[in-house]
């Protein structure tokens, strides 16, 4: 398999906020909702017919193109993290406000936006690291198949 | 962002740890939008119960009222997740009515005024155009910005508790005109005649558009809505489409022209709705062979005007043997209604009036679904045939007459 140059590992994201954090993608091509996909006790994509339905987002990189409304996944981000099941960081295409302040209160990483299409560089199951500060979302490794 | 003394008093924690978290929490919102100062709010309303906060939520709270921390601000409640007249009857968990009724003490110890409503727009307080607020619960907030011509992003639970504590918000989103101006249109050509067709073009609209900042600018309209048609259709496109913000022409106060609702821009995209667009909407739920036994209006709780519809069409008629029907509403509204006669109608169908609550964050719903043997969820809010999905019901919108039939006779005529 051909490996992509260095520079080609790496999308720019607009905004972000959070910790430096690396781990396996969980790629949606659907947007998500903590309140409307999501079984809040398992971490479990729970609404039918949702692209991801039957993952779980427990230790994941959520990668996702938009946020459904919802004004409740602000306590939603805060309990699921209190829970053990929180993914390690959020990767919205475009987000609202609610996810933004449910992940900045709960300490979880999340960035807007993206320099170049994620589907097309990044699949669920391959190892990307995404740093806030540099405002980087990178593919480490793909996943073994 | 640009820090005022005062906020950097509160930074350096002079006025307790609680506000100074608060702003901290604010200020990170902030640079992550690119805020650059904080804009005073007059009015708070925020979401804060036990199946949304959970134990965590509860635990910060308990702290945040445990060190004297108060809101500077009228800070209302939206709906919550128990009415404890009703907790034995939905054999909801007698431990989390517990916690909820010690989270309410503690919202109130902390000056919160618990209405527990998430029509607060059509019952408590009516902002003015160009006021600032932060509010909780996306169906009020873009019922604030469209209908009120007020500015305020979706704050959620922490967030708005943030503002009530501080008094203020980062500026950003709606709090700027920029972001206020219609981005796309739509032609209205259907007949909306029911609470549901609103609704349901909130799906069609929301749906294709999910990006907060996009702003429909509908047209067309051939006469004026009233609130609770507003009200349904607000609701539905925050919910499908994630949206803060619509522009009707010639009724809602940044749009007396087609011209100034988008402010000088083109649209990037001009769309029709019409009849048809509407029957494929209700063409498109299925009940999947399984019974028609459950039917709610709910989400967004029920106004008066909307209570008195619903006892006119219940009046003499009984619920379904098997079946069950929810209509949910806050306090004061169920006041008035049963002051009015409403209330009497209504409940002698053997309907369920719960009030203070919305049906699709009840405690225990994923057990009592299981447990009561529903399946499909039959509403005329189109909101809530999004939201619950969650949960696993197969939800089915319908429009509000058809909606009583089907809970009085277990049938859809459709």
């Amino acid at each position: 398999m051909n490996k992509p140059a260095k520079a080609d590992k790496t999308i720019r994201v607009t905004r972000a906020f959070g910790n430096i954090v690396e781990g396996e993608a969980l790629v949606s091509t659907e947007g998500f909702s903590p309140r409307y996909d999501l079984d809040r006790w398992s971490g479990l994509i729970s609404r039918p017919g949702h692209a991801l339905e039957g993952h779980n987002i427990k230790d994941k990189i959520l990668i996702t193109p938009s946020a459904k409304g919802g004004i409740a996944a602000g306590w939603a981000f805060y309990d699921i993290q209190h829970k053990g099941i929180s993914p390690k960081a959020f990767v919205f295409g475009v987000t609202n406000p609610v996810m933004v302040q449910g992940a900045v209160f709960a300490g979880i990483t999340i960035t807007e936006g993206w320099s170049a299409d994620p589907y097309q560089l990044i699949r669920t199951g391959d190892i990307v690291r995404v740093n806030p500060a540099k405002r980087t979302l990178t593919l480490v490794r793909r996943a073994s198949r | 962002m640009r820090l005022t003394a005062e906020e950097k008093k509160i930074l350096r924690g002079e006025q307790g740890r609680a506000v100074q978290e608060a702003l901290q929490l604010q200020l990170e919102v902030g640079k992550f939008f690119g805020a650059k100062r904080f804009v005073p709010v007059s009015n708070v309303h925020m979401m804060g119960d036990i199946e949304v906060m959970g134990d965590a939520g509860k635990s910060f709270l308990e702290r945040a009222a445990q060190s004297g921390a108060k809101c500077r601000q009228p800070t209302t409640t939206n709906a919550r997740c128990i009415d404890f007249a009703h907790v034995e009857h939905l054999k909801q968990d007698a431990n989390e009515a517990r916690k909820e009724k010690e989270l309410i003490a503690c919202l109130r110890r902390m000056d919160v005024i618990t209405a527990d409503t998430c029509i607060n727009y059509q019952t408590l307080y009516q902002p003015h155009l160009g006021e600032h607020v932060a509010w909780g619960d996306t169906g009020t907030v873009i019922y604030a910005n469209s209908v009120f011509g007020a500015r305020s992003n979706f704050e959620a639970g922490p967030a708005a508790l943030a503002a009530g504590l501080t008094g203020r918000v980062p500026e950003y989103g709606f709090h700027l005109d920029e972001h206020r101006r219609g981005t796309f249109q739509v032609n209205l050509k259907a007949d909306l005649n029911d609470l549901a067709d609103w609704g349901a073009i909130g799906k069609i609209v929301g749906s294709g558009h999910q990006d907060y900042y996009a702003v429909p600018v509908f047209s067309g309209v051939k006469r004026t809505p009233t609130a609770d048609e507003l009200k349904q259709l607000g609701a539905a496109l925050a919910s499908y489409g994630s949206m803060g913000m619509f522009h009707m022409v010639g009724v809602t106060p940044e749009a007396p022209t087609l011209k100034a609702a988008f402010g000088g821009r083109k649209p990037k995209e001009v769309m029709t709705v019409s009849n048809r667009d509407l029957e494929r909407v209700y063409a498109g739920y299925d009940k999947q062979n399984n019974p028609l036994n459950l039917v709610v209006f709910s989400g967004p709780q029920q106004s008066l005007f909307e209570m008195k519809t619903l006892a006119a069409l219940l009046k003499g008629r009984r619920v379904a043997k098997g079946s069950q029907l929810f209509i949910t509403t806050s306090n004061g509204v169920k006041s008035a209604a049963k002051e009015l006669g409403y209330l009497h109608d209504i409940e002698q169908s053997g309907a369920v009036v719960l009030e203070g609550v919305c049906f699709y964050i009840l405690q225990n719903l994923p057990q009592m679904r299981v447990r009561e043997g529903w399946s499909n969820l039959v509403t005329n809010s189109a909101k809530l045939a999004n939201i619950i999905g969650a949960h696993k019901f197969n939800t089915i919108l319908r429009r509000t007459g058809e909606c009583i039939d089907i809970a009085c006779t277990g049938k859809d005529v459709r």
